[in-house]
Protein backbone atom coordinates (compact mmCIF):
# COMPACT_ATOMS: atom_id res chain seq x y z
CA UNK A 1 0.00 0.00 0.00
CA UNK A 2 2.85 2.31 0.88
CA UNK A 3 4.49 1.34 -2.39
CA UNK A 4 1.48 2.52 -4.38
CA UNK A 5 1.50 5.88 -2.61
CA UNK A 6 5.26 6.30 -3.03
CA UNK A 7 4.97 5.29 -6.66
CA UNK A 8 2.29 7.89 -7.29
CA UNK A 9 4.43 10.60 -5.65
CA UNK A 10 7.47 9.60 -7.72
CA UNK A 11 5.47 9.55 -10.95
CA UNK A 12 3.92 12.95 -10.17
CA UNK A 13 7.12 14.59 -8.94
CA UNK A 14 9.54 13.32 -11.52
CA UNK A 15 7.27 12.82 -14.52
CA UNK A 16 8.53 9.26 -15.14
CA UNK A 17 6.73 6.26 -16.64
CA UNK A 18 4.73 4.31 -14.08
CA UNK A 19 6.11 0.94 -15.17
CA UNK A 20 9.66 2.10 -14.47
CA UNK A 21 8.90 2.67 -10.81
CA UNK A 22 9.54 -0.69 -9.12
CA UNK A 23 10.82 -1.56 -5.65
CA UNK A 24 14.23 -2.28 -7.18
CA UNK A 25 14.46 0.85 -9.34
CA UNK A 26 17.50 2.95 -8.51
CA UNK A 27 16.67 6.54 -7.62
CA UNK A 28 19.86 7.81 -9.21
CA UNK A 29 19.79 5.88 -12.50
CA UNK A 30 16.34 4.63 -13.49
CA UNK A 31 14.18 7.65 -12.76
CA UNK A 32 17.38 9.72 -13.13
CA UNK A 33 16.82 12.36 -10.49
CA UNK A 34 19.03 15.35 -9.75
CA UNK A 35 19.53 17.12 -6.44
CA UNK A 36 16.55 19.44 -6.86
CA UNK A 37 14.31 16.49 -7.76
CA UNK A 38 15.32 14.69 -4.61
CA UNK A 39 14.53 17.73 -2.49
CA UNK A 40 11.11 17.99 -4.12
CA UNK A 41 10.53 14.28 -3.65
CA UNK A 42 11.29 14.45 0.05
CA UNK A 43 8.99 17.46 0.48
CA UNK A 44 6.15 15.60 -1.20
CA UNK A 45 6.77 12.48 0.90
CA UNK A 46 6.72 14.61 4.04
CA UNK A 47 3.42 16.17 3.03
CA UNK A 48 1.80 12.87 2.05
CA UNK A 49 2.89 10.83 5.07
CA UNK A 50 2.97 13.60 7.66
CA UNK A 51 6.56 12.80 8.61
CA UNK A 52 9.95 14.48 8.61
CA UNK A 53 12.82 13.09 6.57
CA UNK A 54 16.24 14.30 7.68
CA UNK A 55 18.54 15.46 4.90
CA UNK A 56 21.05 12.75 5.71
CA UNK A 57 18.41 10.02 5.72
CA UNK A 58 17.33 11.08 2.29
CA UNK A 59 20.84 10.69 0.89
CA UNK A 60 20.93 7.07 2.11
CA UNK A 61 18.04 5.95 -0.09
CA UNK A 62 19.33 4.08 -3.12
CA UNK A 63 16.20 2.42 -4.46
CA UNK A 64 12.49 3.11 -4.42
CA UNK A 65 12.22 0.11 -2.08
CA UNK A 66 14.45 1.87 0.46
CA UNK A 67 11.91 4.66 0.73
CA UNK A 68 9.01 2.23 1.07
CA UNK A 69 10.81 0.19 3.73
CA UNK A 70 11.75 3.31 5.65
CA UNK A 71 8.16 4.51 5.66
CA UNK A 72 6.96 1.07 6.74
CA UNK A 73 9.47 1.09 9.61
CA UNK A 74 7.92 4.29 10.93
CA UNK A 75 4.38 2.94 11.19
CA UNK B 1 7.76 43.97 5.26
CA UNK B 2 10.92 43.99 7.34
CA UNK B 3 13.86 45.48 5.48
CA UNK B 4 17.15 43.60 5.28
CA UNK B 5 19.02 46.35 7.15
CA UNK B 6 16.50 46.01 10.00
CA UNK B 7 16.89 42.23 10.07
CA UNK B 8 20.70 42.41 10.08
CA UNK B 9 21.31 45.62 12.00
CA UNK B 10 23.26 47.18 9.13
CA UNK B 11 23.02 50.66 7.62
CA UNK B 12 22.23 49.48 4.07
CA UNK B 13 20.04 46.55 2.94
CA UNK B 14 23.09 44.98 1.27
CA UNK B 15 24.98 41.71 1.72
CA UNK B 16 28.43 41.40 0.20
CA UNK B 17 28.59 38.18 -1.85
CA UNK B 18 30.85 35.42 -0.51
CA UNK B 19 33.39 35.28 -3.29
CA UNK B 20 35.88 32.44 -2.87
CA UNK B 21 39.55 33.47 -2.55
CA UNK B 22 38.49 37.13 -2.70
CA UNK B 23 36.24 37.86 0.28
CA UNK B 24 38.84 37.65 3.03
CA UNK B 25 38.30 38.70 6.64
CA UNK B 26 39.82 42.11 5.84
CA UNK B 27 37.55 42.68 2.85
CA UNK B 28 34.49 41.51 4.79
CA UNK B 29 35.38 43.87 7.66
CA UNK B 30 35.81 46.74 5.19
CA UNK B 31 32.33 46.08 3.77
CA UNK B 32 30.80 45.84 7.26
CA UNK B 33 32.50 49.06 8.33
CA UNK B 34 31.13 50.72 5.19
CA UNK B 35 27.55 49.85 6.15
CA UNK B 36 26.71 46.53 4.44
CA UNK B 37 26.98 42.99 5.77
CA UNK B 38 30.53 41.89 5.01
CA UNK B 39 30.88 38.16 4.43
CA UNK B 40 34.00 35.99 4.74
CA UNK B 41 34.10 33.36 1.98
CA UNK B 42 34.98 29.83 3.10
CA UNK B 43 35.68 28.84 -0.50
CA UNK B 44 39.45 28.94 -0.79
CA UNK B 45 39.99 28.34 2.94
CA UNK B 46 41.23 24.83 3.54
CA UNK B 47 40.65 24.03 7.19
CA UNK B 48 38.11 24.82 9.85
CA UNK B 49 40.85 26.31 12.05
CA UNK B 50 41.90 28.70 9.26
CA UNK B 51 38.28 29.77 9.05
CA UNK B 52 38.20 30.34 12.82
CA UNK B 53 41.26 32.56 12.49
CA UNK B 54 39.58 34.58 9.73
CA UNK B 55 36.42 34.98 11.84
CA UNK B 56 38.45 36.26 14.80
CA UNK B 57 40.45 38.60 12.56
CA UNK B 58 37.22 40.02 11.11
CA UNK B 59 35.82 40.52 14.60
CA UNK B 60 38.96 42.43 15.59
CA UNK B 61 38.57 44.74 12.58
CA UNK B 62 34.90 45.63 12.90
CA UNK B 63 32.30 46.00 15.63
CA UNK B 64 29.54 45.76 13.00
CA UNK B 65 27.65 42.58 12.06
CA UNK B 66 29.36 40.30 9.55
CA UNK B 67 28.85 36.82 8.15
CA UNK B 68 30.50 33.73 6.73
CA UNK B 69 29.61 32.13 3.42
CA UNK B 70 29.88 28.38 3.76
CA UNK B 71 30.64 26.78 0.40
CA UNK B 72 29.04 23.36 0.78
CA UNK B 73 31.29 21.58 -1.70
CA UNK B 74 34.33 22.28 0.51
CA UNK B 75 35.63 18.98 2.00
CA UNK B 76 35.95 20.60 5.44
CA UNK B 77 32.31 21.73 5.45
CA UNK B 78 31.16 19.73 8.51
CA UNK B 79 33.93 21.14 10.71
CA UNK B 80 33.52 24.64 9.31
CA UNK B 81 29.80 24.54 10.09
CA UNK B 82 30.69 23.73 13.70
CA UNK B 83 33.23 26.57 13.89
CA UNK B 84 30.58 29.01 12.64
CA UNK B 85 28.31 27.92 15.51
CA UNK B 86 31.12 27.92 18.12
CA UNK B 87 32.28 31.39 17.16
CA UNK B 88 28.67 32.60 17.13
CA UNK B 89 29.09 34.34 13.79
CA UNK B 90 26.14 36.76 13.43
CA UNK B 91 25.07 35.53 9.97
CA UNK B 92 25.79 32.57 7.72
CA UNK B 93 25.05 32.42 4.00
CA UNK B 94 25.54 29.18 2.10
CA UNK B 95 26.32 28.26 -1.47
CA UNK B 96 26.46 25.27 -3.80
CA UNK B 97 24.04 22.92 -2.10
CA UNK B 98 21.60 22.17 0.65
CA UNK B 99 22.66 23.24 4.19
CA UNK B 100 19.54 21.72 5.83
CA UNK B 101 21.40 19.47 8.24
CA UNK B 102 23.32 22.37 9.85
CA UNK B 103 20.45 24.78 10.35
CA UNK B 104 19.29 23.66 13.80
CA UNK B 105 22.86 23.77 15.16
CA UNK B 106 23.32 27.31 13.86
CA UNK B 107 19.97 28.50 15.16
CA UNK B 108 20.80 27.18 18.65
CA UNK B 109 24.00 29.25 18.54
CA UNK B 110 22.03 32.35 17.55
CA UNK B 111 23.40 32.45 14.01
CA UNK B 112 21.03 33.91 11.41
CA UNK B 113 20.83 31.60 8.39
CA UNK B 114 20.43 32.84 4.81
CA UNK B 115 20.97 30.06 2.25
CA UNK B 116 21.49 30.94 -1.39
CA UNK B 117 18.89 29.26 -3.62
CA UNK B 118 18.48 29.11 -7.38
CA UNK B 119 15.04 27.42 -7.51
CA UNK B 120 11.80 27.42 -5.51
CA UNK B 121 12.05 23.74 -4.55
CA UNK B 122 15.11 24.27 -2.38
CA UNK B 123 13.62 27.54 -1.11
CA UNK B 124 10.58 25.71 0.29
CA UNK B 125 12.73 22.96 1.75
CA UNK B 126 15.00 25.42 3.57
CA UNK B 127 12.10 27.48 4.86
CA UNK B 128 10.77 24.28 6.40
CA UNK B 129 14.24 23.52 7.83
CA UNK B 130 14.22 26.88 9.63
CA UNK B 131 16.14 29.35 7.45
CA UNK B 132 15.70 33.00 8.51
CA UNK B 133 15.63 34.21 4.93
CA UNK B 134 16.77 33.22 1.45
CA UNK B 135 19.10 34.73 -1.09
CA UNK B 136 17.53 34.10 -4.49
CA UNK B 137 20.43 34.25 -6.89
CA UNK B 138 19.94 34.48 -10.62
CA UNK B 139 22.25 33.20 -13.30
CA UNK B 140 23.49 36.75 -14.02
CA UNK B 141 25.86 36.31 -11.07
CA UNK B 142 29.52 35.54 -11.29
CA UNK B 143 31.06 32.25 -10.18
CA UNK B 144 28.82 29.25 -9.50
CA UNK B 145 25.38 29.87 -10.97
CA UNK B 146 21.98 28.26 -11.46
CA UNK B 147 19.78 28.35 -14.55
CA UNK B 148 17.09 30.90 -13.70
CA UNK B 149 17.39 34.65 -14.13
CA UNK B 150 16.93 37.04 -11.21
CA UNK B 151 13.86 38.56 -12.90
CA UNK B 152 12.10 35.18 -13.13
CA UNK B 153 13.44 33.62 -9.93
CA UNK B 154 12.95 36.29 -7.25
CA UNK B 155 9.15 36.77 -7.50
CA UNK B 156 8.59 33.02 -7.74
CA UNK B 157 10.66 32.37 -4.61
CA UNK B 158 8.80 35.18 -2.83
CA UNK B 159 5.47 33.58 -3.73
CA UNK B 160 6.70 30.17 -2.60
CA UNK B 161 7.81 31.09 0.94
CA UNK B 162 6.85 33.29 3.89
CA UNK B 163 10.35 34.36 4.94
CA UNK B 164 12.33 37.39 3.71
CA UNK B 165 13.94 37.05 0.29
CA UNK B 166 17.08 38.84 -0.84
CA UNK B 167 17.74 39.28 -4.56
CA UNK B 168 21.14 38.53 -6.06
CA UNK B 169 22.59 38.44 -9.55
CA UNK B 170 22.74 41.37 -11.94
CA UNK B 171 22.68 44.22 -9.42
CA UNK B 172 25.25 46.97 -9.84
CA UNK B 173 23.38 50.28 -9.97
CA UNK B 174 20.28 52.06 -8.71
CA UNK B 175 18.02 50.88 -11.52
CA UNK B 176 18.69 47.26 -10.67
CA UNK B 177 18.33 47.89 -6.94
CA UNK B 178 14.94 49.54 -7.56
CA UNK B 179 13.95 46.56 -9.72
CA UNK B 180 14.88 44.17 -6.90
CA UNK B 181 12.66 46.13 -4.51
CA UNK B 182 9.88 46.11 -7.12
CA UNK B 183 10.17 42.31 -7.35
CA UNK B 184 9.55 42.18 -3.60
CA UNK B 185 13.06 41.61 -2.27
CA UNK B 186 13.87 42.98 1.20
CA UNK B 187 17.43 43.72 0.13
CA UNK B 188 20.15 42.60 -2.24
CA UNK B 189 23.39 40.67 -2.31
CA UNK B 190 26.06 42.19 -4.52
CA UNK B 191 29.39 40.76 -5.60
CA UNK B 192 30.68 41.73 -9.01
CA UNK B 193 30.34 45.49 -8.50
CA UNK B 194 32.45 45.19 -5.32
CA UNK B 195 35.32 43.64 -7.29
CA UNK B 196 35.95 47.09 -8.74
CA UNK B 197 36.65 48.61 -5.34
CA UNK B 198 39.77 50.03 -3.73
CA UNK B 199 39.50 47.56 -0.86
CA UNK B 200 39.01 44.43 -2.95
CA UNK B 201 42.17 42.30 -2.62
CA UNK B 202 42.30 41.06 -6.21
CA UNK B 203 45.22 41.67 -8.57
CA UNK B 204 45.21 44.94 -10.49
CA UNK B 205 45.02 42.98 -13.78
CA UNK B 206 41.75 41.39 -12.60
CA UNK B 207 40.29 44.83 -11.89
CA UNK B 208 41.44 46.17 -15.26
CA UNK B 209 39.90 43.16 -17.03
CA UNK B 210 36.59 43.99 -15.34
CA UNK B 211 36.76 47.66 -16.33
CA UNK B 212 37.41 46.64 -19.93
CA UNK B 213 34.62 44.05 -20.06
CA UNK B 214 31.41 44.67 -21.94
CA UNK B 215 27.96 43.16 -21.41
CA UNK B 216 28.50 40.03 -23.47
CA UNK B 217 31.98 39.23 -22.18
CA UNK B 218 31.00 36.59 -19.63
CA UNK B 219 30.42 32.92 -20.47
CA UNK B 220 29.35 29.90 -18.46
CA UNK B 221 31.81 27.03 -18.33
CA UNK B 222 31.19 23.60 -16.83
CA UNK B 223 27.51 23.07 -17.75
CA UNK B 224 28.36 19.64 -19.21
CA UNK B 225 29.86 18.45 -15.91
CA UNK B 226 27.12 19.87 -13.66
CA UNK B 227 29.24 22.71 -12.32
CA UNK B 228 28.31 25.87 -14.20
CA UNK B 229 30.57 28.85 -13.47
CA UNK B 230 30.22 32.35 -14.94
CA UNK B 231 33.53 33.80 -15.88
CA UNK B 232 35.09 36.48 -18.11
CA UNK B 233 35.99 35.23 -21.59
CA UNK B 234 39.69 34.59 -22.10
CA UNK B 235 42.04 32.09 -23.69
CA UNK B 236 41.18 29.47 -21.07
CA UNK B 237 37.39 29.75 -21.49
CA UNK B 238 37.64 29.51 -25.28
CA UNK B 239 39.61 26.30 -25.01
CA UNK B 240 37.34 25.01 -22.23
CA UNK B 241 34.12 25.58 -24.17
CA UNK B 242 35.61 23.98 -27.26
CA UNK B 243 36.58 20.89 -25.25
CA UNK B 244 33.10 20.78 -23.69
CA UNK B 245 31.53 20.74 -27.15
CA UNK B 246 33.70 17.79 -28.03
CA UNK B 247 32.48 15.98 -24.93
CA UNK B 248 35.71 16.16 -22.95
CA UNK B 249 35.94 14.32 -19.63
CA UNK B 250 35.81 15.92 -16.20
CA UNK B 251 39.55 15.28 -15.76
CA UNK B 252 40.48 16.99 -19.02
CA UNK B 253 38.33 20.00 -18.20
CA UNK B 254 39.53 20.31 -14.63
CA UNK B 255 43.12 20.46 -15.84
CA UNK B 256 42.29 23.83 -17.38
CA UNK B 257 40.69 25.35 -14.29
CA UNK B 258 42.82 23.82 -11.54
CA UNK B 259 44.04 26.71 -9.38
CA UNK B 260 42.67 29.10 -12.02
CA UNK B 261 40.83 31.40 -9.63
CA UNK B 262 43.89 31.82 -7.42
CA UNK B 263 46.06 32.48 -10.48
CA UNK B 264 43.70 35.27 -11.54
CA UNK B 265 43.18 36.73 -8.06
CA UNK B 266 46.74 36.55 -6.72
CA UNK B 267 49.00 36.51 -9.78
CA UNK B 268 46.90 38.60 -12.13
CA UNK B 269 46.89 35.88 -14.78
CA UNK B 270 43.80 37.00 -16.69
CA UNK B 271 44.76 35.02 -19.81
CA UNK B 272 44.60 31.47 -18.48
CA UNK B 273 43.17 32.10 -14.98
CA UNK B 274 39.51 32.01 -13.92
CA UNK B 275 38.33 35.64 -13.89
CA UNK B 276 34.96 35.08 -12.29
CA UNK B 277 32.45 37.90 -12.81
CA UNK B 278 28.74 38.46 -13.30
CA UNK B 279 26.97 39.92 -16.32
CA UNK B 280 27.10 43.40 -14.78
CA UNK B 281 30.88 43.47 -15.35
CA UNK B 282 30.16 45.69 -18.37
CA UNK B 283 28.71 48.34 -16.03
CA UNK B 284 31.92 48.81 -14.05
CA UNK B 285 33.82 51.89 -15.21
CA UNK B 286 35.87 53.01 -12.22
CA UNK B 287 37.47 51.78 -9.03
CA UNK B 288 35.67 53.28 -6.03
CA UNK B 289 35.88 52.83 -2.25
CA UNK B 290 33.24 50.34 -1.05
CA UNK B 291 31.55 53.06 1.02
CA UNK B 292 31.00 55.10 -2.13
CA UNK B 293 29.68 52.06 -3.99
CA UNK B 294 27.10 51.41 -1.27
CA UNK B 295 26.07 55.09 -1.00
CA UNK B 296 25.69 55.53 -4.75
CA UNK B 297 23.81 52.25 -5.15
CA UNK B 298 21.36 53.10 -2.38
CA UNK B 299 20.83 56.74 -3.37
CA UNK B 300 20.49 55.65 -7.01
CA UNK B 301 17.87 53.05 -6.12
CA UNK B 302 15.75 55.49 -4.13
CA UNK B 303 15.86 58.16 -6.84
CA UNK B 304 14.88 55.60 -9.49
CA UNK B 305 11.90 54.55 -7.37
CA UNK B 306 10.88 58.24 -7.10
CA UNK B 307 11.30 58.77 -10.83
CA UNK B 308 9.21 55.68 -11.65
CA UNK B 309 6.50 56.87 -9.27
CA UNK B 310 6.51 60.29 -10.98
CA UNK B 311 6.34 58.80 -14.45
CA UNK B 312 3.91 55.96 -13.91
CA UNK B 313 2.31 56.48 -10.47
Amino acid sequence: MEFEKVKKIIVDTLAVDEEKVTMEASLKDDPGIDSLDSVELSMNLEDEFGIQIEEEKLAEFVTVGDIVNYLASLS
Amino acid sequence: MQKLNEILGTEFPFIQGGMANIATARFAAACSNAGALGVIASGGIFSAEDLREQIRLCRSLTDKPFGVNLMLMNPATDDMAKVIAEERVPVVTTGAGNPGKYISMWKEAGVKVFPVVAATVLAKRLERAGADGLIAEGTESGGHVGEMTTMALVPQVIDAVNIPVIAAGGIADGRQLAAAFALGACGVQIGTCLLASEECPIHENYKQALLKAKDSDTVVTGRSIGGPVRILKNRMTREYLMLEKKGASLEELEKLTLGGLRRAVNDGDVETGSVMAGQVAGMLHEIRPVRQIFEELYAGGISVLDAVQQEWG
